[in-house]
């Protein structure tokens, strides 16, 4: 975990800066100043920890709230369910489990999320191994063009695209959301693996070709599988970015092709009536890309470098 | 086209033109210094630098599928491209552009072209039969709706960036003082995971207006009632029929009292489940020369039973109700009602009468807090729910960029004498001016573009109040209005106010590559 790593490094930073400080010192005892440290220590950690109860109190309030019966949810703060842990119960679960609604959507969640990661990934690769490595004419003022669109805001694009997809029956089919997120994520996906296959020295691709392989060839087994960390911190990144979506699909969907964050959206509107869908559903949404999240950390904080451009 | 590279070696790619992109390492690294997060070393940038160059002279043309060996331009002075090897070298256009076509179709029908439909369409009427100048941008600065979304905008722009880059900086800062700041950083950093739809979920609950059920509220409320302690006995009042006169003071009795008299307060509009623990059975109060002593009640058994204005087995008292002799408009005395329910003001002078008073901080309504989601605060109340997603992104930026800071130098400044706050402001921050300059405009072009979470925490009656341009777009042109013209404009302006950063953004860029 890289997080670690930086931590360990830190750590043994602050051991050198701890030494070197203890190096000044060494002649006059400052036995003041070593408690004052110690204890503005002691203070940091302890706001550090208030920071971090802080962070996590808004979410454990709504795994908590989905935990409990909506009489409960309506009557009292969730709060009082951690002195009494017998009322929390799994209906609210089986309630959305057996929702036809919600399952729906979240199998349409899937049937969104899986298509738009893969084919941005694919996509991308393509291009950005021609941008990298195949010479054309124009090539790099094409590359400026996609840079270009690294910002473009999605708005832009709403209205024109829905006209197109009336006109061509895509509106409101799982096809035409693939596509626009597939449209949108590509400007970033080419941008950050581009820049990563330009780094694969060049004499392996040289040897490759020596050896006869075709570009195809060379793109399967060699800058693909090289591209490994890239490739994989992009599709994380496009796989959370379409997960969390709602406007595209809130804009290109209809009920029946719907995912989940427009579906929690549409319950949302009569807050409180139906709080007991409503929690259990946005956690089970929130605890997929969490779960992405923890397991692949390392590459979901480098995509998100690489993506600081990308608003 | 088909014209084999290697003839045509540089048309269209002035060699080292400082064209955004074409340093590989610069552009995919928001700072030179992530390593210690985020090991770039592997995603990209690290390797390029030195491999790139270096290499060109090695390459040699091949037998099968000739390649142009030339350098990869950008990256190679022109001085460098090795003998411009071996003619033959072309590659089947369908083979170059077999890789590119599929995305670049896919670019032009979802991004490229739309732009230019929506300039026209933005210099259209609500539904694009007629042209109507720059009618729909001149809206935007005067439909009242759309200009309290501008507004919003501004007000997001110029706060949200700058706070959770403080706040960023902050967490960084601190966290990299303790031993377990990786666990600090994950969690902070977690929010970036999930969809601003459960973030918005979580912060409708957060912002529930009931004390009871909103935890934002029940803070407020619980930190007021330390300093001014909510009544027990709202809605309660002497029972009517007994005639208590009831003003903004609260209530005073009709009859009046002398000392060593016994009164009795019934009180009624209160359910008796909502008594104190401690209310015990009511006692009729003993006369005691010199005071005015009685009984304060609920004047209701649980079930039913008893008569108005006695004392019966099952009513109970009601303690901590504050009773006050009044004579005249003056309170001369002063007495809380003990468990069960009996008072006794003394200090009284013998033969002058008094009224009883309950004064209304006994009856007053609990403090139900703040409305967050009101007009009033909403659009902050938003924002707060915005830093708790992105403080963790800043963090981490910052976080990476400090731990590139040559450690010698604020070692150096400490040995000097410095503090840890000059060391702080006078080397730390300058050092990441370039870092905060990245994540302030990644957030800032974020920010521009906030949808999904206003629209989602806002309620429906306060949205008017926290619009912002991309949910005026949304509203205008799909939520009912259909005006394509003006949903087409604030499209069109949402992106050249997103162009300022990103000419920022390249200039960074280009700046990178030249240091490197």
């Amino acid at each position: 975990m890289t997080l670690t790593r930086a931590g360990a490094k830190v750590r043994a930073r602050s051991a050198r800066a701890r030494s070197a400080r203890a190096r000044s010192d060494s002649g006059r005892p400052r036995l003041a100043a070593r408690l004052a440290s110690r204890l503005s220590s002691g203070v940091v950690q302890l706001v550090l920890l208030l920071i971090g109860v802080l962070w996590l109190i808004p979410t454990l309030g709504l795994f908590v709230s989905s935990l409990r019966t909506p009489v409960d949810i309506s009557g009292s703060g969730w709060w009082t369910a951690l002195a009494h842990p017998s009322q929390l119960t799994l209906s609210d679960y089986v309630n959305l489990f057996h929702d036809q609604g919600m399952m729906q959507s979240l199998w349409n969640t899937v049937l969104i999320t899986v298509p738009a990661t893969v084919g941005v990934v694919v996509l991308a690769s393509l291009a950005a191994y021609a941008f990298a490595w195949i010479d054309f004419r124009g090539r790099d003022w094409l590359f400026v063009a996609v840079i270009g669109l690294l910002v473009v805001p999605v708005q832009v694009a709403l209205i024109p695209v829905a006209k197109m997809y009336k006109y061509t029956h895509l509106f409101g089919s799982i096809t035409g959301v693939v596509l626009f997120h597939i449209g949108f994520g590509l400007p970033f996906a080419i941008f950050l693996l581009r820049n990563f296959f330009a780094g694969i020295p060049r004499e392996l691709l040289e040897a490759a070709r020596m050896e006869g392989g075709t570009e195809w060839v060379i793109f399967r087994k060699v800058v693909v599988p090289l591209g490994m960390p890239a490739i994989a911190s992009l599709a994380i990144f496009q796989f959370l970015w379409v997960w969390n979506d709602m406007l595209v699909a809130l804009v290109f969907s209809d009920t029946s092709t719907q995912p989940l964050t427009v579906e929690l959206q549409g319950q949302m509107r009569q807050f409180g009536s139906n709080i007991d869908i409503l929690a259990p559903g946005a956690f089970l949404s929130l605890v997929i890309p969490l779960i992405v999240f923890f397991s692949f950390q390392r590459y979901f904080v480098q995509g998100l470098m690489a993506g600081s451009m990308k608003g | 086209m088909d014209t084999p590279a290697a003839a045509a070696p540089g048309p269209g790619e002035p060699p080292d033109s400082p064209v955004p992109g074409r340093q590989p390492g610069s552009a995919a690294s928001a700072t030179p210094t992530e390593p210690a997060v985020t090991e770039p070393a592997r995603t990209g940038p690290a390797p390029t630098g030195p491999a790139g160059p270096g290499k060109a002279g090695s390459s040699r043309p091949k037998p099968d599928q000739p390649r142009p060996s030339r350098p990869k331009p950008g990256r190679l002075r022109p001085a460098k491209l090795r003998p411009s090897s071996q003619g033959a070298l072309h590659i089947p256009l369908r083979v170059r552009f077999g890789f590119l076509t599929p995305a670049v179709v896919i670019l032009l029908a979802i991004i490229g072209w739309p732009i230019l439909f929506s300039i026209w369409l933005s210099l259209r009427n609500a539904d694009g039969s007629s042209f109507v100048g720059l009618h729909n941008y001149v809206s935007i600065f005067t439909d009242p709706s759309t200009l309290t979304a501008l507004r919003n905008n501004v007000i997001w722009l110029v706060t949200a960036p700058t706070l959770a880059c403080a706040l960023g900086l902050v967490f960084a800062v601190l966290a990299e003082r303790v031993k377990w700041s990786t666990a600090f950083k994950i969690v902070i950093f977690m929010p970036m995971a999930i969809s601003f739809l459960a973030a918005g979920v979580i912060f409708e609950l957060v912002y529930q207006a009931d004390p009871n059920i909103g935890v934002a509220n029940a803070v407020v409320v619980g930190v007021h009632d330390v300093f001014a302690p909510a009544s027990h006995y709202p809605n309660a009042q002497p029972r009517s029929t007994l005639g208590y006169r009831s003003d903004k003071a609260g209530y005073t009795s009709p009859d009046s009292y002398t000392a060593g008299s016994v009164a009795t307060v019934p009180l009624t509009g209160y359910s008796v489940l909502d008594l104190p623990k401690s209310a015990a059975q009511a006692v009729t109060a003993k006369p005691v020369p010199g005071e005015i002593t009685g009984t304060v009640w609920l004047d209701l058994v649980y079930g039913g039973g008893g008569s108005p204005g006695r004392i019966d087995p099952g009513k109970k008292g009601t303690p901590g109700i504050t009773v006050d002799a009044l004579s005249g408009t003056t309170v001369v005395a002063h007495a809380t009602a003990g468990a069960d329910g009996t008072f006794a003001l003394s200090g009284l002078r013998p033969g002058t009468s008094y009224h009883l008073a309950l004064p209304a901080s006994d009856f007053s309504q609990p403090y139900a807090g703040l409305s967050w989601l009101g007009p009033d605060l909403v659009t902050p109340a938003i924002i707060v729910a915005y830093l708790w997603i992105w403080a963790g992104f800043a963090m981490v930026l910052i976080a990476a960029g400090l731990s590139g800071i040559p450690r010698e130098l604020q070692e150096a400044a400490k040995v000097d004498g410095a503090s840890d706050f000059q060391i702080f402001r006078k080397i730390t921050i300058p050092l990441l001016a370039p870092v905060l300059l990245v994540v302030l405009v990644t957030l800032a072009i974020n920010v521009l573009k906030i949808f999904d979470l206003v629209y989602i925490i806002a309620p429906g009656s306060t949205l008017p109040t926290a619009n912002v341009l991309a949910v005026q777009m949304w509203s205008v042109s799909f939520g009912g209005a259909q005006n394509q013209g003006l949903g087409s404009a604030i499209g069109v302006f949402l992106y050249l106010l997103v162009l300022p950063a990103m000419y920022v953004n390249i200039r960074r860029i280009r700046r990178e590559r030249r240091e490197s």
